[in-house]
Order: structure tokens, then C-alpha cells, then sequence
């Protein structure tokens, strides 16, 4: 099983950059650990900031730098990241328009029995419905990699959310088709189509496997790139088959499955189910505990599946 | 040019905008009318010519509400046609009621106060980097202060000794509801920011000579970033918006707008002689 963590890989690709790079600079707000940027500001401490614990500022701070022709990435928890400074990164990111990437760390429930104050199960929906911020779930080192060498390149804001533990290889070195902004297609089913992003994509391929067995032709969507949703490709999956099943690390509200509903029902109607959070505090418990207990896992997905296509 | 007779003119210009888009925040722009001429004609290295350039001052109105101070500035400068500001809040005009960087001349866009101060850190912190030699301004209302980001940056300000910063609150004393002393208590401004290692200088924040002078202080201030205390009066320059708390973002009838014209043009007339 892999063993490193995607916010590792993000602080390799950040170090690679700021090697070459002078205007890369890394903000963290006392989270250079939990970020596993340590690494990162002993090597570039003229290309490190620390704010303190602060992340109103920390994403000021960095909508400055950017203004000023740095290319800033704010690492924090992704919940103090998504909602302390969802303003900062609302005003000063979105709607100034400056170069600024949100790297939310210890995303979703990985923090696990820290409670709510931790969990950071609703980023996609207050992220993403800000106008002019990106949202991204990268599903495994591999495309963590990729994403951050695309997002390198840019100079819009966009926030991306990582997990804290290392989670499954979906992809492989070689092996890891990406394009920016286009959903990877892991799979194409014509009964069930599953749309994941995160760490949720793993389940979704074992899934998928598990229902060829019965003879249930199912397909697989990595759709990394939540907002701007890739929505020619949800369209062309769900044309295919008879329903769909989105899985998130997120409540179900104003997260993937519903913007994936909301283009079903205007494009191609089709049944579905959205799998994820509850409306509530999710209950303690390592990460796999929370989504086995949620049924946010292969077999949750094909019981899911059975359900649509009775 | 004659600054103190220029911010008359402004507060004419800036009483036209406002009486013709029926919206604006008089009071805070009349406070801050001096603070922004001393800065933009005498103080900051800023032009249309040089505005494309990193390598030039940089400015943050982060009591983004005085937006239409910061037009009349602006077009006076010839950041945009005079005929713009006739647009302003009007239906599809860029030109709205807070700070948009799609006008030329700004840099961020502002309007939630408590955000400036952290952002004009950033923009300090990449002159320091970079070794430019710019100067980052920023100005900041007395009402604003009870936002908590605002001391966030106060802390990062002094911890990097950012002395490429020069900040300003427009202490004028009131806010929507009432003073701030009745609303949240902003007294000892000097010493609280003295304490988080800023540099205070305090003046009369309507007098261009001693605003200037102030400006002229901070620049040789080294490993402290500099904050002014500008001691304003809300309304300034028309005598019955002075110090009125509803003159905030009240818009004036005709006969106060000729009133107010008048008196304006006499004190232009006044200080030129
Ligand atoms: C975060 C935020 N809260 C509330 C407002 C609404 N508001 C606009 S101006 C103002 C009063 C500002 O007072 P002050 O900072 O003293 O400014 P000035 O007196 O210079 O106009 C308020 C509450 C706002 N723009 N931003
Ligand atoms: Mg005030």
C-alpha cells in the first residue's frame, strides 16, 4: 500500500518550482507541519511565509503577494482554509482576480475524531460557489502531481483539497492520463455510471469492478476537477447507461452530486444517487471507519447500484 | 499645485458623483479627501504611465465605501475621461460603488472592511523579496478597526518589520451607528499599534501640509512599518455634514447640494488666494 500522503506531493512539486522559480512562495498559518511543507520552508525560507495561526490574513497576505507578481500557495487545514478565510479568498482571490492557489491540507474527515470544528465536509460547496474560484480533489498521488504542475502554469485562483493520510494508488507513474479540467475516464459502463472525485475515487474503481463480475456494466469518472465541472463528460457517461451514482467526501448538499444533478436534469435525465455526508456531525472514527459507517465505500456504491437498476 | 485649494476641488467633484448617482458615502469621502490628494500628488509614485509596472507605489483603499474620493483622485490624474464619473452606479458601469480593479488606477478590489491591511502586507512582503523599492500605502477607517483580520495583519506588519509600509486610519470618530467610542471603544490608537512594533505618527488628518510631512517621516523610518493617525473630521469641508454621523451615506437634497457647492468653492477660492 502507498504510503505517501498527496500533501507530500504537493510540497515535492512546490520545491521542484521553487527551485527554478523565485516568485513561488509558500504561506502557512502554523500549519507547515499538518501541510508537510517543513520540508519546504527549511529549504526556501526566502520563499516561505509564516502568518501565525491566522488564515484570514494568510490568504490576504497572499492576494498581495500575487498582486505584486508572486505566485503565493496558502496551505492550510482545508476547514479553517474554507470557512475562517472563505472571505479572504472570496474578495481579495476570487473577485480582486489574483494568482492565488488555496492548498486545503487534512480535507474531508480525515481528521477523523478531532470532531466538526476539523472536518472540512462542506469546502466544495463554499468554494465552489464562489465566482471565479476552482475547485479540485485530486484522487491519488499521481494526479496530485499532475494537478499541481497544470495549476503551476496558471494564473487564476483555485482552491485544492488533499487528504491527510496516504490513500491507494488509482494511477501509476506511467500510467496517469490527465488533461486539465477534463474528467478521466477510468471506465465506460452502460448500466452505471460512477462519478467520483477524491478520495473517493478509489471505491468508486473497486466498485466498478466488483459489479463486472455480476455482469453489471458499470463506468468510472475520476472528476477531479469539480468545479469547472467537466460537464460533457457527465453528459456522454450518463447518455450511456441507465443511472448514475456520485460519491463524494462531502455533505450532500451543494457538493458534486448535486452539481452533477443539476446537469442531469438539465441535460439527460436519469436516475441517481448521491452518496455522502449526512447533515450532521459525523460520528468519530479513523477515516475508513466514518466512510464504511456512511456506506462511502465499493460495496455502499454497488448496493447503490442494485437499487437503481431493480 | 495647490494641495489644500485641490481638495476642495475635489470635494466638489466628489459631491457632483454622489449627487447625481443618488448613492455614496459622503461623509467618508470628505474625510479622507486630503489623505488621498497628499498621497496621489505629492507622496506615491503612481501614474497612468507607470500603473502596469510592479516597480511603482502600490495603494489599497481598504475603507473601500470612500470609493468616489478615490474616483475624483483618479480621473483628476487622468487614470480615466472625465465623462466616466458620469456613469458611476449606474446600470452596467465598472465604475460601482466600491473599489473594482476593472477601473483603471485600482489595484484590489475592497468594499468588506478588515481586509486591506493583510493584502497591503502581501504586496510589502514581494517588495521585500524582490528587493523593489517600492512603497505600499493603505488606508484604513476608524470603525473598520474592530474588524479582528485587521489585527492580524497589525501582528504580521510589525513581525516582518515591514518599513516599505505606510499605513493610515482615517480617525474621524464615527462610524454608521455613532462614534466609535459609543459603538466599540477605538481610543489609544497610537499606543496599541505601537505595541504590535508599528511606528505612529499622529497629525491632523486635514491638513495637507502635516499629512505631508507625516508621509515624509514614514519613508525614513527603518525596520518598522509606519502607521499615521490621521485625525479627521467626518463630512469635512461642508459645515453641516461635519462631524454629523448621518451624513455616512445620506445623499443630498438640491438645496444641500448647493449649499454644499457653494461653501466648497468658496474655501477653493479661499485657499488659493
Ligand atoms: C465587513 C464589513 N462590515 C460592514 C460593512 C458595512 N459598512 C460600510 S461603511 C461602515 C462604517 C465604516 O466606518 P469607518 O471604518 O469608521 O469608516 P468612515 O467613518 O471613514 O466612513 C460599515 C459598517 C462593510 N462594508 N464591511
Ligand atoms: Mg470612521
Amino acid at each position: 500500500m502507498n504510503k505517501i500522503a498527496n500533501k507530500q506531493v504537493i510540497c515535492e512539486v512546490l520545491m521542484e518550482k521553487a527551485k527554478e522559480d523565485k516568485d513561488v512562495v509558500v504561506l502557512c498559518s502554523d500549519s507547515r507541519g499538518s501541510s508537510s511543507l517543513t520540508p519546504y520552508a527549511d529549504t526556501y525560507p526566502e520563499q516561505f511565509v509564516e502568518v501565525g495561526i491566522a488564515e484570514q490574513s494568510l490568504v490576504s497576505i497572499s492576494a498581495g503577494l500575487a498582486r505584486c507578481g508572486k505566485k503565493p500557495y496558502a496551505a492550510s487545514p482545508a476547514c479553517f482554509l474554507s470557512t475562517r478565510s472563505m472571505e479572504q479568498a472570496k474578495v481579495d482571490c476570487a473577485y480582486s482576480h489574483m494568482n492565488v492557489k488555496l492548498i486545503g491540507v487534512s480535507g474531508g474527515i480525515s481528521y477523523g475524531a478531532l470532531g466538526m470544528t476539523h472536518h472540512s465536509a462542506t469546502d466544495i460547496a463554499d468554494m465552489a460557489s464562489i465566482p471565479g474560484m476552482r475547485v479540485y480533489l485530486p484522487s491519488d498521488r499521481f494526479q496530485t502531481r499532475k494537478l499541481m504542475e497544470a495549476l503551476y502554469e496558471d494564473t487564476d485562483p483555485a482552491y485544492v483539497r488533499v487528504g491527510r493520510n496516504a490513500v491507494e494508488d488509482v494511477y501509476t507513474e506511467d500510467n496517469c492520463p490527465f488533461e486539465m479540467d477534463k474528467a478521466t475516464v477510468l471506465g465506460e459502463g452502460t448500466d452505471v455510471a460512477i462519478i467520483a472525485c477524491g478520495e473517493m475515487v478509489k471505491p468508486a474503481v473497486d466498485a466498478m469492478e466488483m459489479l463486472k463480475k455480476e455482469g453489471i456494466s458499470a463506468g468510472v469518472l475520476d472528476m477531479y476537477c469539480v468545479k469547472p465541472l467537466d460537464t460533457a463528460a457527465v453528459i456522454k457517461a450518463a447518455e450511456k447507461a441507465k443511472a448514475v451514482i456520485v460519491i463524494e467526501e462531502h455533505t450532500r448538499i451543494g457538493g458534486l452530486g448535486s452539481m452533477v444533478a443539476q446537469v442531469l436534469a438539465e441535460n439527460c435525465p436519469r436516475k441517481m444517487r448521491s452518496l455522502g455526508l449526512p447533515d450532521a456531525p459525523v460520528i468519530a472514527g479513523k477515516s475508513q471507519e466514518v466512510f464504511d459507517y456512511y456506506h462511502l465505500n465499493a460495496d455502499g456504491i454497488v448496493a447503490a447500484a442494485h437499487e437503481l437498476l431493480k | 499645485m495647490n494641495l489644500k485649494a485641490n481638495s476642495y476641488r475635489l470635494r466638489q467633484d466628489i459631491l457632483d458623483i454622489i449627487y447625481r448617482a443618488k448613492t455614496g458615502h459622503i461623509g467618508g469621502d470628505f474625510s479622507v479627501t486630503d489623505i488621498l490628494n497628499v498621497l496621489y500628488n505629492k507622496v506615491m509614485n503612481i501614474t497612468p504611465e507607470n500603473f502596469g509596472s510592479v516597480d511603482r507605489d502600490h495603494f489599497v483603499l481598504s475603507k473601500g465605501h470612500a470609493v468616489e474620493a478615490l474616483y475624483a483622485v483618479l480621473c483628476q490624474k487622468g487614470f480615466f475621461p472625465r465623462e466616466d464619473l458620469l456613469t458611476v452606479s449606474q446600470y452596467g458601469s465598472k465604475y460601482i460603488g466600491h473599489p473594482n480593479n476593472k477601473v483603471n488606477g485600482i489595484e484590489m478590489n475592497s468594499g468588506s472592511l478588515g481586509h486591506g491591511l493583510s493584502v497591503a502586507i502581501g504586496m510589502a512582503l514581494a517588495g521585500k523579496m524582490d528587493k523593489r523599492d517600492y512603497r505600499v500605502y493603505v488606508v484604513m477607517g476608524d470603525g473598520e478597526l474592530a474588524e479582528g483580520s485587521v489585527w492580524e495583519g497589525a501582528m504580521a506588519g510589525g513581525h516582518y518589520k515591514l518599513d516599505n509600509l505606510c499605513a493610515v486610519i482615517d480617525r474621524n470618530h464615527l462610524q454608521i451607528s455613532g462614534t466609535t467610542e459609543y459603538v466599540m471603544n477605538q481610543e489609544s490608537q497610537e499606543e496599541r499599534w505601537a505595541t504590535f512594533g508599528w511606528h505612529v505618527i499622529s497629525v491632523n488628518g486635514n491638513d495637507v501640509d502635516a499629512l505631508e510631512k507625516a508621509f515624509e517621516e514614514a519613508k525614513t523610518v527603518k525596520g518598522k512599518p509606519t502607521m499615521i493617525v490621521a485625525n479627521t473630521t467626518k463630512g469635512c469641508g461642508v459645515s453641516f455634514m461635519a462631524n454629523q454621523a448621518g451624513w455616512h451615506h445620506r445623499v443630498p437634497t438640491a438645496e444641500e447640494y448647493e449649499q454644499g457647492m457653494a461653501e466648497l468653492k468658496a474655501k477653493e477660492m479661499a485657499a488659493n488666494e
